[in-house]
C-alpha cells in the first residue's frame, strides 16, 4: 500500500528564482545582466577598487600638495609617514634596515633630524627625494588612459575591421585574415619595442605600439559573429526591405554581438596595462620626470633590499588595478552569458 | 594533411620574411648611434662606418645582411661587449633561457594538472577554492609582480633560496626565477584542467563507464584525465607569449645571463645589431612554435585542417 503524500512533503525547488520574479513579469534582457552582475559580490568589490582608483588618479596629485617631479634632496629615501596612524605605531616614518647578514635595525630619520618633525611623506620618498604618493598616482593616471586607449582601438580598429570582414567575405575577407595572421605571427612584443625604439620612447609611441597590435583579438571575435549572424533570416528579411551593408552591419549585427564585445573589451583593459607597465620596467616606458607605474616599479627595483616601501605602493595600485580589472571581466562575461562560464 | 602543413608552412615562411624586412627598415629608420656621432671628429666617424661597412648603398647591405643572417651570422655587438661576434653572445646565453623556459613549464605543467585535478575532485570544497584563487592571481599578475615578491622575501629576507642567479649552481640558483615564469603556467592549465574534467565528469560517456564497473583510480585517469587533456593545446599559444614577455624581466630581476635580460640591456644600449639579432630569434622561434602547434592541433583535431584547407 502506498503512503499518502501530505501537503507539506515537497517543497517548490527554485524558491529563490520564483521569488524574484514573483510578478512572471518578462524582464528586459539588461535587467537580467545586472541582476547576474550584481549576484556576484566581487564584481561590486572590484567596481569599487577601479573606481577608488580612477578618483585617486584625478584628485590624488594634488592632495599633498607637492608636484610629482619636485625634488628636495635633503628628503631623500624618507620612509612613509601618515598623520594620526603614527600614533598607532605603524607609518611612524620608522623602517627597518636589513642587512645581508640577516641582522636588521631600525632607524626614524624624521626624528633624528629637526628640520623633519613637521614633515609628512605619505608613501615616502624616493631616492631622489620625490613625492611617492604623487608619483603613484601620476601613474595610474597614465595606466587608466592606457586602458582608456586599449577600448578606443578595440571599436575603432577592431570591431570594425572584423564585422567588415566577416560580413562582406569572399576574396576580401581572404587578403583581411592573411594580413591578420601575418601580423599575428610577429609577436607582439617585437613589434612594440623595436616601435618604441624606432620611434622617442613617450606616451604618444605608446599609443601607437598598441593601436598596431591591440585590435587582433577583438577583429576575430567581431568576425566569428559576423559569420554566424549573417546567415540568420532576420537578416535576410531587413535586406530584403533594401537595408545597405553599413545598416545591416552597424544596426542588425552589432547590437547582437554586444555581450562578447563587451566582455573582450574588458579583458583588453588588463592586457594594455600590462603592456605598458612591462615597457615601462625594461626601459622603454614614459619619459623622465614623467612617472608610470612601471617605471616606478622599475626605479624603486633598484633600492629593493634598502628602502622596501619604495616599491611596495606602485606595485600594490598596480596588483589592485590588474586584478580588478580581471576578476571583472570574468564577472561581466558570466553575467552577459552564464553558459560561457569559465571556458 | 600534407597540403594543409604546406599551406601553414608557407605562412610562416611569409612571415619570417615579414619581419627580416621589418627589422632591416628599422634598423634604418633608429634614431642615434652606437658610435655618439657628436663628440667623434668627423674623419673618424667616416672611418668607424667604412669600418662596419655603413656607408654602402641600402640595397647594398641588405642583400648582404640578408645572406649573413640565412648564414646564421648576426653581425658584432656595437657597444655592450665590443667586437664580439652576436653568434657568440648567443651561444653562451641561449641556452640558459631555453633551460630556464623548460623548467618554468615543467614545473608550470605539473603543478597546474596537479591543482586543476584536485580542484575538480573536490569540487566546491576548499581546494577548488584555492586552485581559483591561484589561477586568478597567476592569470592576472605580471610575472615581474611575482618576481619582485620572491626577490624580496625568499630571497633576501628569509634567505630560503638565492636571490642572484649564480653560474656555479645553475639549478639551485634558479628555483625563484622559474616559480615566477611558472606562474601563469601553473593559472592557465589548472584552470583549464578544472574546467575540463568538471564537464567530462558530468558527462553520461562517465556514468557508462562506471556502471560498466570501472572504478577508482583507472576511471579518473584513463577515462576523464585522457579526454580532458587533448584540448590543451588551444592554451598552449598565450603561453608560450607569457614565457617570453616574462624572460624579460624576470631575467633582468634575478640577473640571469640569457638572452632576455641581453635584450633588455641591449635596448637600454642602443645596440641595434643585438637587438636586431634578438628579434629575429625571439620571432623566429616564436613562428616555429606556433606552426608546430598548429599542425599538432590539425593532428588532433581534423575540422580545423577541413576549415583551413576550405578557405
Amino acid at each position: 500500500m502506498q503512503a499518502e503524500f501530505k501537503e507539506n512533503d515537497f517543497e517548490l525547488s527554485g524558491k529563490d528564482i520564483l521569488a524574484d520574479h514573483a510578478d512572471f513579469a518578462s524582464e528586459p534582457i539588461w535587467k537580467d545582466i545586472l541582476y547576474r552582475f550584481y549576484k556576484r559580490k566581487i564584481n561590486i568589490v572590484c567596481l569599487s577598487v577601479i573606481l577608488f582608483v580612477i578618483f585617486m588618479a584625478i584628485v590624488g596629485p594634488y592632495l599633498s600638495g607637492r608636484t610629482y617631479e619636485a625634488q628636495i634632496i635633503e628628503h631623500q629615501n624618507l620612509a612613509p609617514r601618515v598623520q594620526g596612524l603614527e600614533k598607532l605605531g605603524i607609518f611612524d616614518g620608522s623602517e627597518k634596515i636589513h642587512y645581508s647578514n640577516g641582522t636588521s635595525a631600525k632607524v626614524n630619520k624624521y626624528r633624528a633630524r629637526d628640520d623633519l618633525s613637521n614633515v609628512y611623506y605619505w608613501f615616502g620618498t624616493d631616492v631622489l627625494g620625490r613625492d611617492i604618493f604623487t608619483r603613484v598616482w601620476m601613474g595610474a593616471r597614465i595606466s587608466l588612459y592606457i586602458a582608456f586607449v586599449a577600448v578606443i582601438i578595440d571599436i575603432a580598429f577592431g570591431l570594425t575591421y572584423g564585422l567588415v570582414s566577416g560580413f562582406v567575405g569572399g576574396a576580401i575577407d581572404s587578403v583581411m585574415q592573411r594580413t591578420v595572421e601575418i601580423i599575428n605571427g610577429i609577436p607582439n612584443l617585437i613589434i612594440v619595442t623595436l616601435l618604441i625604439i624606432a620611434l622617442k620612447p613617450g606616451l604618444f609611441t605608446i599609443t601607437l605600439a598598441l593601436m598596431l597590435t591591440g585590435w587582433i583579438g577583438m577583429s576575430r571575435i567581431a568576425r566569428a559573429q559576423a559569420l554566424r549572424i549573417k546567415e540568420m533570416e532576420y537578416l535576410l528579411a531587413s535586406r530584403s526591405l533594401g537595408a545597405r551593408a553599413v545598416r545591416l552591419i552597424f544596426v542588425e549585427i552589432l547590437p547582437n554581438t554586444i555581450g562578447q564585445i563587451i566582455t573582450n573589451m574588458m579583458f583588453s583593459i588588463p592586457n594594455a596595462i600590462f603592456t605598458e607597465a612591462f615597457l615601462a620596467f625594461i626601459g622603454l616606458g614614459v619619459p623622465l620626470p614623467m612617472a608610470s607605474l612601471g617605471s616606478l616599479i622599475a626605479d624603486a627595483f633598484k633600492s629593493l633590499t634598502t628602502h622596501p616601501y619604495m616599491i611596495s605602493f606602485p606595485v600594490g595600485v598596480l596588483v589592485l588595478l590588474m586584478l580588478s580589472f580581471n576578476i571583472l571581466a570574468d564577472g561581466l562575461r558570466d553575467a552577459f552569458d552564464p553558459t560561457m562560464k569559465e571556458r | 594533411m600534407a597540403k594543409y602543413i604546406a599551406k601553414r608552412s608557407a605562412l610562416a615562411v611569409a612571415t619570417l620574411i615579414a619581419i627580416i624586412l621589418l627589422l632591416f627598415l628599422l634598423l634604418e629608420l633608429m634614431p642615434g648611434s652606437p658610435f655618439n656621432i657628436d663628440k667623434v671628429p668627423f674623419d673618424t666617424r667616416a672611418m668607424i662606418m667604412e669600418h662596419y661597412g655603413l656607408d654602402r648603398p641600402v640595397m647594398e647591405r641588405f642583400a648582404k645582411y640578408l645572406a649573413n643572417m640565412l648564414k646564421g651570422d648576426f653581425g658584432i655587438s656595437y657597444s655592450l661587449s665590443k667586437k664580439t661576434p652576436i653568434t657568440a653572445l648567443l651561444a653562451i646565453r641561449l641556452p640558459v633561457s631555453i633551460r630556464l623556459g623548460v623548467q618554468a613549464v615543467l614545473l608550470g605543467t605539473i603543478f597546474g594538472l596537479a591543482l586543476g585535478m584536485a580542484a575538480a575532485i573536490w569540487h566546491g570544497k576548499a581546494m577548488d577554492t584555492i586552485a581559483t584563487v591561484v589561477s586568478v592571481l597567476g592569470v592576472s599578475l605580471p610575472s615581474y609582480v611575482f618576481a619582485l615578491t620572491l626577490s624580496y622575501f625568499a630571497g633576501f629576507r628569509f634567505q630560503l633560496a638565492p636571490m642572484l642567479y649564480q653560474a656555479s649552481s645553475p639549478i639551485y640558483s634558479s628555483v625563484l626565477p622559474t616559480i615566477s615564469l611558472s606562474m601563469f603556467t601553473i593559472a592557465t592549465v589548472a584552470r583549464f584542467t578544472r574546467t575540463e574534467l568538471l564537464e567530462i565528469l558530468g558527462s553520461d560517456y562517465m556514468l557508462f563507464a562506471e556502471s560498466k564497473g570501472i572504478s577508482g583510480a583507472a576511471l579518473f585517469f584513463r577515462h576523464a584525465l585522457r579526454n580532458a587533456l587533448i584540448p590543451i593545446i588551444t592554451v598552449l599559444a598565450p603561453l608560450i607569449v607569457a614565457l617570453m614577455t616574462g624572460s624579460l624581466v624576470v631575467e633582468r630581476i634575478f640577473s640571469i645571463p640569457g638572452i632576455g635580460s641581453l635584450l633588455v640591456s641591449a635596448i637600454q644600449a642602443n645596440d641595434y645589431n643585438v637587438i636586431i639579432a634578438l628579434s629575429f630569434i625571439y620571432s623566429a622561434m616564436y613562428i616555429f612554435i606556433m606552426l608546430v602547434l598548429d599542425i599538432l592541433y590539425g593532428i588532433i583535431d581534423p575540422r580545423i585542417r577541413i576549415t583551413k584547407e576550405g578557405e
